[in-house]
């Protein structure tokens, strides 16, 4: 048991445990402040683990900014401040499967890894992902912010009543 | 490092991810639980990157498991994941927002099948 190994033990009990408190909080808000941890978290492990530049986009994209927007829509959407009884459907099929899935994976990496030991990565510095990002897999990167484009275009007419197919489905109408 | 300990948290926060999708009725929450397994996902890239390049060691450049000469595809894929995360919260909330305006509810398994309904809430607000 390395200091390692103590790290990446603790922050593993942290990013499940605020993880599980994320499914089972009856609180909205709350769910939202417990994935933050969850997901800084594990930004931790990425650190342990040698993906330096992984952990901080990790914070700034999860941390910094999918969960700012997870909470504007829970505001948006008018959410109660204080514990909602309507957010849950019955537990048995949902804890049934998500125990089959956990445990199936859990038996199956446990089985594959044991008790190996591992040499620690040397800690990857920005300099190399860019070499591995706009050497290797640049199409990938490419094709990524055509994605991400299409995405943005997406939303914006999504949450725009105003332009798309709607027009002729109400001159129809009236 | 023992990398079963990475590993086995990866499969325990899919799993709990798994069960938020299949509980939660709030369109949000169930958003909440796809970012957790998305990350799980990306915890397993990192982690097999780590044990990989550790299990290589020694292995000349030219053999079949280096493209490159430092290999870092597993953070590589997993920046992939994060921009695909980003990328699917994004058009994600702007359909639960637009749903919210048509119908005032966020439930996601009170979504009405029939057609008819939509449009009649939507021309109306």
């Amino acid at each position: 048991m390395t200091v390692a190994d103590a790290l990446l033990l603790a922050l593993g009990v942290i990013a499940v445990g605020s993880g599980a408190l994320v499914v089972t909080t009856t609180h909205l808000v709350r769910a939202g402040l417990y994935l933050v941890i969850s997901l800084a978290a594990i930004a931790a492990l990425y650190l342990v683990l040698g993906a330096e530049l992984l952990a901080w986009v990790q914070v700034l994209v999860y941390v910094g900014a999918v969960v700012v927007l997870l909470l504007f829509a829970v505001m948006l959407t008018r959410a109660p401040i204080g514990p909602s009884t309507d957010l849950d459907r019955p537990a048995w099929p949902a804890a049934l499967i998500g125990a089959g899935v956990g445990i199936g994976l859990t038996a199956l990496l446990a089985d594959a890894f044991r008790w190996t030991r591992y040499a620690l990565p040397e800690t990857g510095t920005p300099q190399q992902m860019g070499q591995e990002i706009f050497g290797d897999w640049v199409l990938p990167f490419e094709v990524l912010s055509i994605l991400l484009l299409a995405a943005l275009v997406g939303a914006i007419v999504l949450s725009r009543p105003d332009i798309g197919a709607r027009r002729d489905e109400e001159a129809e109408k009236h | 490092m023992h990398a079963v300990i990475p590993y086995v948290t990866a499969a325990l926060l899919f799993a709990f991810g798994v069960y938020g999708v299949l509980r939660r009725r709030n369109a949000i929450l169930v958003l909440m639980a796809v970012e957790l397994m998305l990350n799980a996902v990306n915890l397993i890239f990192v982690t097999a990157d780590a044990t990989l390049r550790s299990a290589l060691i020694g292995v000349p450049h030219e053999a079949w498991a280096y493209p490159s000469g430092e290999p870092h595809a597993g953070a590589v894929f997993a920046l992939f994941v994060i921009v695909l995360a980003a990328a699917e919260v994004g058009v994600g909330l702007a359909i639960v927002l637009q749903y919210y305006r048509m119908l005032r509810a966020v439930a996601v398994d009170e979504v009405p099948l029939d057609p008819a309904v939509g449009t009649d809430e939507r021309v109306a607000g």
